[in-house]
């Protein structure tokens, strides 16, 4: 028998080998609830990103399994396939550099019109895989 | 509640030869900016040189330190 705690993290864990780019945020794509979650979105969609994302707000233990898996304390945390690229500041500062689009394999953008970008799936709601 | 000068001094204290510049990006010492000059980055990821200045505060982080937006660098 696995405690729910356990469960979540195989569950994050499972969510973060099956989506490429995958975003644990405050909130939705759409609708961030903070404004570094807001930044790091905006800087995927930037780049045309096609990206999965999670919102930690439903259950408080979804950001405490998380953390304790990736050795990172704060939200949001960006996972390009299986790895921790980092948080609002790195993805920020990586977008500036170019070294985002790089890492996530897109060509840089030519313009500077961001590219709106459609999730390639549904935000997941890794709390429902529990009930 | 944190100020400024609590975290630089934590940071200085934590990481030698570190030199600490914190901004508090609100007002309401809960939300802060720290640029981390620090010669034992070098050689590191930026995961890495982040994950060293948030050890410093531990579980703070995410309690009274709401958020802790970070600039790291090895040299000036």
């Amino acid at each position: 028998m696995s405690t729910p705690e356990q469960q979540i993290s195989a569950a994050i864990q499972e969510a973060i080998a099956e989506n490429e780019i995958l975003l644990f945020m405050k909130g939705t794509p759409e609708a961030p609830r903070c404004g570094f979650s807001a930044r790091t979105v905006a800087a995927l969609e930037a780049v045309g990103a096609p990206f999965a994302a999670v919102d930690i707000l439903p259950d408080p233990r979804i950001r405490q399994e998380l953390s304790a898996l990736s050795n990172w304390p704060t939200i949001p945390q960006l996972f390009v396939r299986g790895d921790l690229v980092g948080g609002a500041d790195i993805v920020a500062e990586m977008y500036e550099t170019g070294e985002l689009a790089e890492v996530i394999g897109v060509e840089a953008p030519a313009g500077d019109a961001p590219a709106a970008a459609e999730p390639e799936a549904p935000p997941l709601t890794i709390e429902n895989r529990l009930s | 509640m944190p100020t400024t000068d609590e975290l630089k001094q934590r940071i200085e204290t934590s990481i030698p030869g570190a030199n600490a510049d914190v901004v508090d990006l609100n007002g309401g010492g809960d939300h802060f900016r720290a640029t981390v000059i620090a010669p034992e980055f070098a050689g590191l990821s930026r995961i890495e040189q982040h994950r060293r200045v948030y050890e410093v505060f531990g579980p703070d982080i995410g309690g009274p330190i709401h958020a802790l937006s970070l600039v790291t660098r090895a040299e000036a």
